[in-house]
């Protein structure tokens, strides 16, 4: 369906449109965002089941929360940092303690937002929402994903978070690919060593495989698109085949994929482990491939960790 | 039921709530016993309800935004018959769902609630949600008033009026006072009657605690307005019990058995 290179929050926007041709249920509410977050479509398709709630994002979580006690599906969207941590505790309390089925879905996470910088730029988003008790965190690599992880988000019974990001990605998977949620995808096989990654890393650590394939490693790419629940098997597997991982992400070192890999393999199967991601600071303006390459999340950055796991293998 | 019944009703709603809180020494007192009339009215009179059919899909819906007034709650849905009453007796016991901050666990409890100042927001969503699907069932919302100093209210507030969601009911449990003092001297709310007119609310104004005047307030709303309601209801704290009332450290004390027994002998005569 898409490929080359296109923005998974575009791919939200069409996916939404279409989920609302479908089933009558689902309604969307922003906060102060249309095009940004790009509901536009659904807002100009089904402006009845549409709500602009203003720049009040905990309410909105509250209002969504009302909506799908009633039986609705709401899609409650807005940037990933306003998301997680202006309206963690709406989300936790109303959305999370009562199970209800909100999809919160954002755009911007990561550190590629351009020029709006640290107060825009989410690095600790997937953490925030990895600690909300029974949350499904899914985090697509492309625009592809995006699309079908919409899809099955709508079709779980339960919260849900959704992550997207702002920039134009290249597109990796096919859009026939099966998704499910809970599922990790094996993208390239190997057994030196196994690159975990998630989100938009997705795409780097598999640039980063090819370049070490070249030099004779072999790599192993596995991505997880739900980093809640973890596809444990898979990881496990990765593990005793390749002992030793590096983790990739567009997040903060500290919460999120990374740490969840940690989390499973010191008790399961424990491998030297080396995880690329935001280290402890906040962002700042800039170009994306300024910003990737200042935070150290480039293909160099993989494969400088993965140099160093096979050293201490 | 006659307003007499009502009044008897919410007496007996009292004792059971003392007598909650005195066999499970935890609980609040005061904030239970300020909203019990109101409550009574609610589920006895005023709301399609059906304790039978608690989920049915025509009922109003009431969610305690001010969750720590859990004994009020339950103890009207108890009488009301929605549950035994073996789970007031066993108050805070691990395995019984009655919890300090009420849960969807519970029949006729919507949702979770206990962290100050969320109920609004849902509450509007359970009303947007009734006119998207064109039903005609009402929501009501009990917030305290210390809660509205939490800013997220008046969020939902700006949403209701937006919406023009005149199947929802803000009822405003009065009391003036707040966990340590009074809210005057805390954060003040006033002028709250100017402050939700100007936030585009139908605003009605009652003793809370005399079932003549709720009654009067509630039958007077006009759910066609295009307006969302407020109910300012002035209550007093610990009502009906002379040591506990206007006093802030009953918010959540627990009387000892002199207490009790003094609360009891003073509701047993009351002139109801």
């Amino acid at each position: 369906m898409y490929s080359g290179l296109k923005s998974m929050r575009e791919a939200f926007g069409d996916a939404l449109a279409d989920l609302g041709k479908i089933n009558d249920k689902v309604v969307v509410l922003t906060a102060d965002l249309t095009d940004a977050i790009k509901v536009t479509k659904f807002s100009e398709s089904y402006p009845d089941r549409f709500f602009q709630m203003g720049i009040k994002e905990s309410d909105m979580m509250g209002t969504a929360a009302g909506m799908a006690v009633d039986g609705l599906i709401p899609f409650a969207t807005t940037f990933a940092a306003f998301a997680t941590s202006l309206a963690n505790q709406p989300i936790r309390v109303s959305v999370g303690y009562n199970r209800a089925n909100v999809k919160i879905a954002t755009s911007h996470g990561g550190v590629c937002v351009g020029a709006d910088g640290a107060t825009h730029q989410s690095f600790e988003d997937i953490a925030l929402m990895r600690l909300i008790p029974k949350m499904t965190v899914l985090v697509p690599c492309d625009a592809n994903e995006a699309y079908k992880a919409t899809f099955a988000a709508a079709e779980f019974d339960g919260p849900v978070y959704l992550r997207f990001g702002r920039v134009a990605t290249p597109v990796v998977t096919s859009f026939d690919d099966p998704f499910t949620i809970g599922k990790a995808k094996v993208l390239r096989e190997g057994s030196d060593v196994a690159i975990v990654s998630t989100g938009s890393m997705t795409p780097t650590a598999l640039s980063a495989a090819q370049t070490l394939g070249k030099e004779g490693l072999s790599v192993k790419v596995i991505h997880m698109p739900t980093v809640k629940p973890l596809d444990e098997k898979a990881l496990i597997d990765a593990a005793k085949e390749c002992k030793c991982i590096v983790s990739a992400e567009e997040h903060s070192i500290i919460g999120g994929l990374g740490s969840a890999v940690a989390e499973v393999i010191s008790s399961e199967y424990p491998v030297v482990l080396e995880r690329v991601g935001v280290l402890d600071t906040f962002g700042e303006s800039g170009e994306p491939d300024e910003i990737l390459k200042k935070y150290h999340l480039c293909e160099t950055d993989i494969i400088e960790k993965v140099r160093s796991v096979l050293n201490k293998k | 039921m006659t307003i007499k019944e009502l009044e008897l009703k919410a007496n007996s709603i009292r004792k059971a709530i003392v007598n909650m809180i005195y066999n499970a020494k935890g609980g609040h007192l005061g904030t239970s016993l300020s909203e019990v009339d109101i409550l009574t009215y609610l589920f006895f009179s005023c709301m399609n309800i059906d304790p039978e059919s608690p989920k049915k899909e025509e009922r109003d819906r009431f969610i305690l935004s001010k969750g720590h007034g859990s004994e009020g709650l339950y103890c009207t849905l108890q009488a009301r018959g929605y549950f035994p009453e073996e789970w007031i007796d066993h108050y805070m016991d691990h395995s019984n769902p009655l919890t300090i901050h009420p849960t969807n666990k519970v029949p006729g409890i919507e949702v979770c609630t206990g962290a100050l100042g969320h109920g609004l927001s849902i509450a509007a969503g359970i009303a947007l949600s009734a006119k998207l699907n064109e039903k005609n069932y009402k929501c009501f919302a009990l917030t305290g008033d210390g809660e509205l100093q939490e800013g997220s209210n008046w969020e939902a507030a700006m949403f209701a009026s937006q919406k023009k969601l005149d199947n929802f009911v803000w009822i405003i449990d009065y009391n003036k006072l707040q966990l340590f003092k009074s809210v005057e001297d805390t954060v003040s709310l006033e002028p709250i009657r100017g402050k939700l007119e100007s936030f585009g609310f139908d605003v009605h104004e009652v003793d809370g605690n005399d079932m003549t005047g709720i009654h009067n307030t509630f039958s007077s709303i006009d759910f066609t307005c295009g307006k969302p309601h407020a109910v300012i209801a002035h209550t007093t704290k610990g009502k009906g019990i002379s040591y506990a009332e206007n006093v802030a450290a009953w918010h959540h004390k627990i009387p000892n058995t002199q207490e009790w027994e003094q609360a009891i002998k003073e509701l047993n005569n009351a002139r109801v």
